[in-house]
C-alpha cells in the first residue's frame, strides 16, 4: 500500500531520471506495440540491449515504449540526451541498430541520414520540401511513446495519480463532475456526448451500486487509436477510471476490450496488478476511505458489442445485442443499475483535465469541441500512423501536413471517417475544420478515429459495398431493417459491381438507404447505410459509370473491368513478375501484352508498374 | 478431419477454472473464452460443461456461442492464416491476397482444409493499419504483403509439413 507520500517520493525520482538528471548519459526508447513488433521492434531492442552489455555502457537507459505514432516508420529507435534533445531513428534494421549502438550511444555521433526529417519530408506540388507547423498536440497520448506501458513508477514520475490524489482528498465528488462539465469534453467514441452530463445523470442516481465502464472493443476496421493508448500507457485509463468512480460513488470498474488485442489485454491486465499492488485500486484507495475494483472482460469478436447497450448484455453473458433506449445506462445499466460507459480515449482525457482545470482543456480545440483528437491516419498516405490534433484542425493540415500527402503522388480522391457509421469526403470538404458537427453536416461522422485516405484506384461504389458487407456480416439480427434491409441493399450492390443493375436499382438503393437509416433500433443500423448515401451523393457519376456504361472507373470492379497496357510502357518486366496468373508476356524494354484470357483482373500489375502504363476499360 | 477428443484433464481444468469465474456475477462470457482457449472450440459436448456447472441452459450457451465469431463450434486447421480486410488493408488490396491464399488451398473463406493443416479466415482490423496489407499465420503478423510474399510464406508451411511427413 503506498500513501500520498509514497507517490510523491516516486514522482520526484523517476521525473529526474525520465529528464536524464541521474547518470545517465542517454535515454534510449524502442517502440514496441503491436505495430514495432510486428515490424521485429523487439529484435532490434535485443541488438541495443546486447552491444550496451557487451561493451559495459553504464550510463544509458534502455525502455521499451508503446506507440511513438509514426507506424509506417517502424521500428523506431528514440535517443534522449542530457540537453533534452530527441533524436528518432526510423526504419531500424539490424546493421543501423548496431551502427546507433556503436556510433551514437559510445561515440556521440548523430547518424544524420537514419533520423525522420529525412523520412517525413513535406513537398509542395513541385516536390520541394517546405516546412510545416507542428499541428500535434498531445492530451490522449502525452505519454505514449515515453514512458515505458510496463513501469508504473514511470507514469507516476510523469504526474501519475496526482490527479487521483487531488481528487481524493481535494475534491468532493459534485467537484469533480463539474469540472469534466465545464471542460466541455465530449465522448471520443464517436457519439459525442458530453463526458460530464453523462456522470451527472449516472451520479444523480443514488442508492446501491452503480459501475464504470471503459469501451475498448475498438471494432471499427482502420482504427487504432484505443489499442494504442492500452499498449502504451494503460494507467492513464485506470487512473481515469477511478476517478470515475469516485465521481460517481462506484466502487466496481469494467474495461470491455477486444480479444483481438492481446498485447493490449496483457499490458491492461499487467498494469492493474501493479495498481492493486500499490493500493491504487481496491480496498481504500491511497489510504482514503473510498473503494474501487477494476477487471478486464473480453469482447468475443462482435462489432455490435461496441454499442453500449449490447456491451453491456455482453458483460451479463449474454448474445451482445443492443435495446431500446431510455431507459439509458446512466439509468439502468450493467445488471440493472446505474453506469457510466465512456471510451479509451475520453477516459485517457480525464487525468489532465482534473490537473490543469477545466479552463486549459476548453481553451483547445472549437467552441463546441473542446480538446484533441486521436486519429488513426492509413490507407493511401505516405505517414501513415497515430495522431493527435486539436480539434478544429482542416482535413488538408492533417492529410497534407502531417501525413505527408498520397503515396506515389497519385490524386487524392477521398477521405473515409468513422468507419462503418461514417462516410466518404471529398477535395471539397477538405477545409472543413474537424469536429463533429462538421462532419456530420459533411454527410460523415467523427466516429472513432479512423482517417483512410483513398486515392483514383480506389473504386467509390466498392468502397460502400465493402463497409456494407461488413455492417451485413456483423449486424446482430434483432431488428429487420438491419438484418434484412442490408443484405438487399448489398445485392443491389453486388448487381452494379457486376454491371448487372439498372437505373431503378440506383433509386431503390436510396430508398431503402434512408428507410434503415429512419427504422433500425440502434446507432449501428441507423449509420450502416451511411458510406452509400455520401458515396451516392459524391459520386454518383461513377455509380452511374457502373449502371449505364458497365464500366468501372478505378478498375477495381472484376466483373466489369479488363486491363490493359499503354504505349508508355517501359518494358520493365515488373507487372510480369507480379502477376500470379502469368497473364502477362513481352521482352526487356519493349511494350508488354495482357492476355486477357488467362487474366483474373486481380490488379496486382496496376501498382507494381512505374509509369501507370496499366490501365483498365 | 479429427474429431475432437475431450480429455479427463482439459476437462477438469475448464471445470476448474468455471469454479473461478462462479465466484464473479456475469460468469457467462469468460468461461466460454477458456472453453475456447482449452479446446480449441466450443462443440455441444463442451458446452453441457459449461451448462453443468453454471447452471444456465445448452440452449442459451449455444446461442451465445454461436453469436460471437471468435466461438467456433469446429477445430481449426493446424495452422489459422487470417488475411485482414480492415478498410486500411483492403484499400490497399488485401482481397487479392486472400483470394490467392483461397485458391492455392482450394477452400473459402472460413473453411479448413480436408487435411487439417490450414483454416483460412478474413479477419477483421488487427490494429497495424501502417503496416498494411497485412496476413497473419498462427498469430504471427507479416505486414507490407503482397500477393507473391503471401504465397510464398504460404509456399513454406506447405514444404515444411511435407518435409515433417517424411
Amino acid at each position: 500500500m503506498k500513501t500520498k507520500q509514497d507517490l510523491n517520493k516516486i514522482r520526484e525520482e523517476n521525473l529526474k531520471k525520465l529528464n536524464l538528471l541521474d547518470n545517465n548519459k542517454y535515454r534510449v526508447v524502442v517502440g514496441m506495440a503491436s505495430c514495432g513488433l510486428a515490424a521485429s521492434a523487439d529484435v532490434i531492442y535485443d541488438i541495443i540491449e546486447q552491444t550496451i552489455k557487451e561493451k559495459g555502457l553504464k550510463d544509458i537507459s534502455l525502455t521499451s515504449v508503446g506507440c511513438i505514432g509514426e507506424c509506417a516508420l517502424e521500428p523506431i529507435v528514440e535517443v534522449y540526451d542530457k540537453d533534452n534533445n530527441r533524436y528518432t531513428y526510423c526504419m531500424v534494421n539490424e546493421k543501423k541498430a548496431k551502427e546507433i549502438a556503436e556510433k551514437h550511444l559510445i561515440g556521440g555521433e548523430v547518424l544524420n541520414r537514419y533520423l525522420i526529417e529525412n523520412f517525413k519530408k513535406v513537398t509542395d506540388e513541385e516536390g520541394k520540401v517546405i516546412d510545416v507547423p507542428n499541428y500535434q498536440y498531445r492530451i490522449a497520448l502525452k505519454n505514449c511513446g515515453i514512458i515505458n506501458p510496463l513501469e508504473i513508477d514511470q507514469y507516476i514520475g510523469l504526474d501519475g495519480y496526482k490527479a487521483l490524489e487531488k481528487v481524493l482528498f481535494e475534491m468532493t465528488p459534485e467537484e469533480v463532475v463539474d469540472v469534466v462539465t465545464k471542460s466541455g469534453l465530449r465522448g471520443r467514441g464517436g457519439g459525442g456526448f458530453p463526458t460530464g452530463l453523462k456522470w451527472k445523470f449516472t451520479a444523480a442516481n443514488k442508492g446501491g451500486q452503480s459501475f464504470v465502464i471503459c469501451n475498448a472493443d475498438e471494432g471499427d476496421p482502420g482504427a487504432f487509436m484505443d489499442r494504442a493508448v492500452l499498449e502504451g500507457d494503460p494507467h492513464a485509463v485506470i487512473e481515469a477510471m477511478i476517478i470515475c468512480g469516485y465521481a460517481i460513488s462506484a466502487t466496481q470498474g469494467y474495461v470491455y476490450i477486444r480479444a483481438e488485442y492481446p498485447l493490449a489485454v496483457e499490458r491492461l491486465q499487467y498494469a492493474i496488478d501493479k495498481a492493486y499492488e500499490y493500493g491504487l485500486l481496491g480496498k481504500g484507495v491511497l489510504v482514503s476511505n473510498f473503494d474501487f475494483d477494476l477487471e478486464i472482460r473480453l469482447g468475443a469478436g462482435a462489432f455490435v458489442c461496441g454499442e453500449e447497450t449490447a456491451l453491456i448484455a455482453s458483460i451479463e453473458g449474454e448474445r451482445g445485442m443492443p435495446r431500446n433506449k431510455p431507459p439509458y445506462p446512466a439509468s439502468q445499466g450493467l445488471w440493472g443499475r446505474p453506469t457510466v460507459i465512456n471510451n479509451v480515449e475520453t477516459f485517457a482525457n480525464v487525468a489532465q483535465i482534473i490537473l490543469k482545470g477545466a479552463d486549459w482543456f476548453k481553451a483547445i480545440g472549437t467552441e463546441k469541441a473542446a480538446g484533441t483528437k486521436v486519429f488513426a491516419l492509413g490507407g493511401k498516405i505516405k505517414n501513415t500512423g497515430l495522431l493527435e490534433v486539436p480539434m478544429g484542425t482542416t482535413l488538408r493540415e492533417v492529410i497534407y501536413d502531417v501525413g505527408g500527402g498520397l503515396t506515389k503522388g497519385k490524386a487524392f480522391k477521398a477521405v473515409q471517417t468513422g468507419g462503418p457509421s461514417g462516410g466518404i469526403l471529398t477535395k471539397d470538404d477538405l477545409d472543413t475544420p474537424i469536429d463533429y458537427d462538421n462532419l456530420v453536416r459533411k454527410g460523415s461522422m467523427m466516429g472513432s478515429g479512423g482517417m483512410i485516405v483513398m486515392d483514383q484506384d480506389n473504386c467509390m461504389v466498392d468502397i460502400a459495398k465493402f463497409y456494407l458487407e461488413f455492417t451485413v456480416e456483423e449486424s446482430c439480427g434483432k431488428c429487420t431493417p438491419c438484418r434484412d434491409g442490408n443484405l438487399r441493399m448489398l445485392e443491389i450492390l453486388n448487381k452494379i459491381t457486376d454491371g448487372k443493375a439498372t437505373m431503378k436499382d440506383l433509386d431503390d438503393l436510396r430508398k431503402l438507404a434512408l428507410m434503415i437509416k429512419d427504422t433500425s433500433l440502434c446507432a449501428l443500423g441507423q449509420s450502416a447505410p451511411n458510406p452509400v448515401l455520401s458515396t451516392l451523393d459524391k459520386f454518383y457519376d461513377e455509380y452511374l459509370e457502373h449502371v449505364v456504361n458497365k464500366r468501372c472507373p478505378a478498375g477495381v470492379c472484376k466483373n466489369i473491368t479488363k486491363l490493359l497496357i499503354t504505349d508508355e510502357c517501359i518494358g520493365c518486366g515488373k507487372c510480369l513478375r507480379n502477376c500470379p496468373v502469368n497473364a502477362i508476356s513481352g521482352d526487356v524494354k519493349k511494350k508488354h501484352y495482357i492476355d486477357l484470357e488467362l487474366c483474373v483482373n486481380c490488379g496486382t500489375c496496376k501498382p507494381a508498374c512505374p509509369v501507370n502504363a496499366i490501365v483498365s476499360l | 478431419m479429427e474429431k475432437l477428443v475431450i480429455t479427463k484433464e482439459k476437462e477438469l481444468l475448464l471445470r476448474k477454472r468455471i469454479e473461478e469465474h462462479k465466484a464473479k456475477p456475469g460468469p457467462l462470457m469468460p468461461s466460454l473464452h477458456d472453453a475456447q482457449e482449452i479446446f480449441g472450440c466450443i462443440p455441444l459436448e463442451v458446452q453441457k460443461i459449461i451448462s453443468e456447472e453454471l447452471k444456465i441452459s445448452v440452449s442459451k450457451i449455444n446461442g451465445v456461442v454461436t453469436f460471437y465469431s471468435r466461438f467456433s463450434l469446429e477445430p481449426k486447421g493446424k495452422h489459422v492464416i487470417g488475411v485482414c480486410l480492415g478498410t486500411a488493408c483492403y484499400v490497399k488490396g488485401s482481397q487479392s491476397i486472400l483470394d490467392e491464399i483461397c485458391n492455392s488451398l482450394q477452400i473459402k473463406v472460413g473453411e479448413t482444409t480436408k487435411d487439417g493443416l490450414f483454416t483460412v479466415e478474413a479477419t477483421r482490423c488487427v490494429g497495424a493499419c501502417g503496416l498494411a496489407p497485412v496476413y497473419t499465420i498462427d498469430g504471427k503478423v507479416y505486414g507490407h504483403a503482397t500477393v507473391n510474399s503471401a504465397h510464398q510464406e504460404l509456399r513454406k508451411i506447405i514444404d515444411e509439413e511435407a518435409a515433417g511427413e517424411n
